[in-house]
Formats: C-alpha cells, structure tokens, sequence
C-alpha cells in the first residue's frame, strides 16, 4: 500500500507533470482560459492515463519490445476516442470549450510518457495509482492556472462573479499571451520558494520535448552532440 | 485566389500555431535554445506537415468519409503521421544524405509534435478542400518556424543578461513567449 501512496505523491508534488517535469505544456496553455475548463480538460487527461497505465501494464508481457510505441499509441489513441465520444454525449458545453484539444490528448507526452517510463515496468496496482496521481498533479496544475487567468482576465471563479463590477477585469488574461505570462510567474514563484532543492535550469532537448519520452535516442540530445 | 492566400496568411500569422493556438508548444521550448536547431526543425516540420495535411486530407475525403468512418479519425491520422514521418526518413536517408544530415535527428521528434496532430483534424474541420489543406499545413508550419526561430533569437540574447534567480530557465521563456504573441495579436487586424 505503501508504493500506492508513494506514487500518488510524487505524481502530485514530487514530479509534478506541469511544474516540475513541463509536459503537457499545449493543452495547460491552451485551455486553462477558465477554470472549469482547466478541471474539464484535467479529469479527461486523468480518465485517459489511468486506463492507458492499467491495459499497458497488464499487456506488458505480451507487447513485443520493438513495436511497443505504435501498440502504446493505438491503445491510448482508442482510449481518447472513447473518452471524446462520452464528453460529446454528457457534457456539450465543456466539449465545445475544449474542442481541439480533446483528440489531442493522444499526443500529450505526459500519457506517453508514464507508459514509458512507468506503466511498462510495474504492476497494474501502482500503475493505476501512478495514473492517478500523475493525473490529479495535472488537474490541479491547470485548474490553478485556469482560476488565476478567470479571477484576473473575467473577473469571475468557476463562472461566479467575484470581483465587484466596478473593477474592470484584465482581459488580456484570458487571451493567449496572459498563459503564458501567468505560467511563467507560477513557475517562478515556485522556484523562489525551493530554489535550492530545484534545478532551475531549463529542461533541453529531451526532458522538455513530446517526443523525448517516447523516442529516447531519436530527439534533440542526440542532435547537439 | 485571394481566399488562398488568406489561407495561408491565417495560418501563419493570424492564428499562429504556436502563439495562437498553443500547439507544439513543448519543443518550441525545448529545442529554441539553439538558433541553429531551431531553423533546422522548422524546415523539417514545414516539410511534414505539408506532406501530412495532403495524405489526411485524401484518406479522409476517399477512405474515412465514405465509409462513415469519422469516429476513426484521430487513431487513423496519428498512425499515417507516424508512419509517414518513418517513410520520409527512409526516403532522405536513401536518396540524400546531405538533407538527412540536416533533417534526419528532428524527423522522429515531430512524430509527437501535436502541431502535425492538429492541423490535421482543424483542415477536416473547418472542411477545406485538397488544395486548401495542404496551404493551410505549409502556412502553420512558416508560421511555427517564424515563431522559434524568434525565440531562438531572443533566447541568444538572454544569455548574457542579468535576470533575477527564480525567473531563470523555462520563466524568462514563457515570459518572452507572452510579449511575442502580445505582439502576434497585432496581425489579427490583416483578416
């Protein structure tokens, strides 16, 4: 039980995906505009990685080494079809909000990411916790963000007017440039706070890129050498 | 005509794939510390998603269309991307090992790019045609190779500057990301 525990934690804190690890960078950006979009787009991403962590960790016995990344990308990809499919169906409003970006949950090197790194070498039982913490560290990652850019650019909190009308709202918030202003004042806040016990380096090349999870050699290290 | 090149105008600088659209994001970051790498991975992401954005737009049209097969779509598209891309290395690695040089590292890297992924499924979207597709995918790409080439160019920049501890690394891009796609806002005037 304790590995469960374990995992939930370091998906959380420890190796936060957006924070501490920056995947998933286009869809954080993207659809953090309100915050239950931020929350939408965070359980869907959750929904998709605990299922893809538990059928990859079951199957890892049976998947050949060599074409392990198409047989990963057909299963996360079915995944996400199912999961668009559902939101379409139950919730419109947030599928119309996240549009886009919900096939795209395929190519999230976060998903990818833990197959590899994880989910191909451990039991279906932390696998599944791994997912979940890793999925929850992404949701509260976005909602975060999501919340800061609503407050700032609409003046409103999961759609609840919050700042008095007098006040007029920034919207440039709620525009692309305000994601990326706001998720760089997060991060630099963060890192004022540990500084010490975080590199503060950017992450190049691999750590920082989708593909790096997935294609090892292939990506940008190899190319500075 | 004119509907063509406002097409590609869009793509590139109106909804900037990057700055607009926030797609390709993660080696937009990762790579732009080398201006070098960067223009190289512009010109391979032109490249396929040019090449991919033709062969979605046919598979759809003649394959996933009429068979009422829409659903497939993203399994169907992020498999011919992959294999696409696995093609196109063997292709430049057989027939010219000067662009393979040049190209071949970055080829893998944009299989996962979600750019490629996305203006793939916006093309059957928006329900362009053949022609339009494919300028729509060479617009995105000049306009992702646009973008990280100025980043690149800033990035050489911030080396030598004094920023404050907790805002260097990944902060002080995302920060130059924001004014860069403040000033990107400027061209939504052109459409």
């Amino acid at each position: 039980m304790n590995a469960c525990k374990e995992r939930l934690y370091n998906g959380i804190v420890k190796e936060n995906p957006t924070f501490v690890l920056m995947l998933g960078m286009c869809p954080t950006l993207a659809v953090s505009t309100a915050a239950i979009n931020g929350l939408g787009m965070g359980f869907s991403t959750l929904a998709v990685l605990v299922l893809s962590n538990l059928i990859i960790s079951l199957l890892r016995k049976v998947i050949p080494d060599e074409v392990r990344l198409p047989a990963y990308i057909v299963i996360v990809a079915s995944l996400v079809t199912v999961t668009e499919l559902l939101i379409k169906a139950y919730l419109p409003s947030i599928y119309s909000a996240l549009g886009l970006y919900i096939p795209l949950i395929v190519v999230n090197c976060i998903i990818l990411g833990r197959a590899e790194a994880y989910a191909n070498k451990a039991h279906p039982l932390p696998a599944v916790f791994d997912g979940i913490g890793m999925g929850l560290g992404f949701t509260i990652a976005l909602t975060a963000l999501g919340m800061i850019r609503e407050l700032v650019g609409a003046g409103t909190l999961f759609g609840i007017q919050i700042l008095p009308k007098s006040v007029e709202p920034i919207g440039i918030f709620v525009k692309a440039p305000g994601a990326f202003l706001v998720l760089g004042f997060m991060i630099a806040v963060l890192n004022f706070f540990n500084v010490k016990n975080r590199s503060s380096e950017m992450v190049t090349g691999c750590d920082g890129c989708c593909a790096a999870c997935a294609k090892g050699p292939a990506c940008g290290k190899e190319a500075e050498k | 005509m004119k509907e063509l090149i406002l097409i590609i105008v869009t793509a590139a600088l109106i909804n900037n794939v990057v700055l607009n659209q926030f797609l390709g994001i993660c080696s937009f970051l990762g790579v732009s510390s080398k201006m070098k790498a960067s223009a190289s991975l512009g010109v391979a992401v032109i490249f396929v998603i040019t090449l991919a954005s033709a062969v979605a737009s046919l598979l759809y049209d003649f394959v996933l269309k009429p068979f009422n097969l829409d659903y497939l779509k993203t399994i169907v598209f992020i498999l011919v991307i992959a294999a696409l891309v696995q093609i196109v290395e063997m292709f430049i690695k057989k027939t010219s090992p000067g662009l393979y040089q040049a190209l071949g590292i970055y080829l893998p890297l944009i299989t996962t790019n979600c750019a490629v992924l996305g203006v793939a499924l916006t093309n059957v979207q928006n329900e362009y045609t053949f022609i339009e597709s494919v300028l729509a995918g060479f617009g995105t790409g000049v306009g992702y190779t646009i973008a990280i080439v100025l980043l690149a160019g800033i990035r050489g920049r911030l080396d030598e500057e004094a920023i404050p501890k907790p805002f260097r690394g990944a902060p002080i891009v995302f920060l130059c990301a924001a004014l860069m796609s403040i000033a990107f806002m400027g061209f939504s005037g052109l459409s």
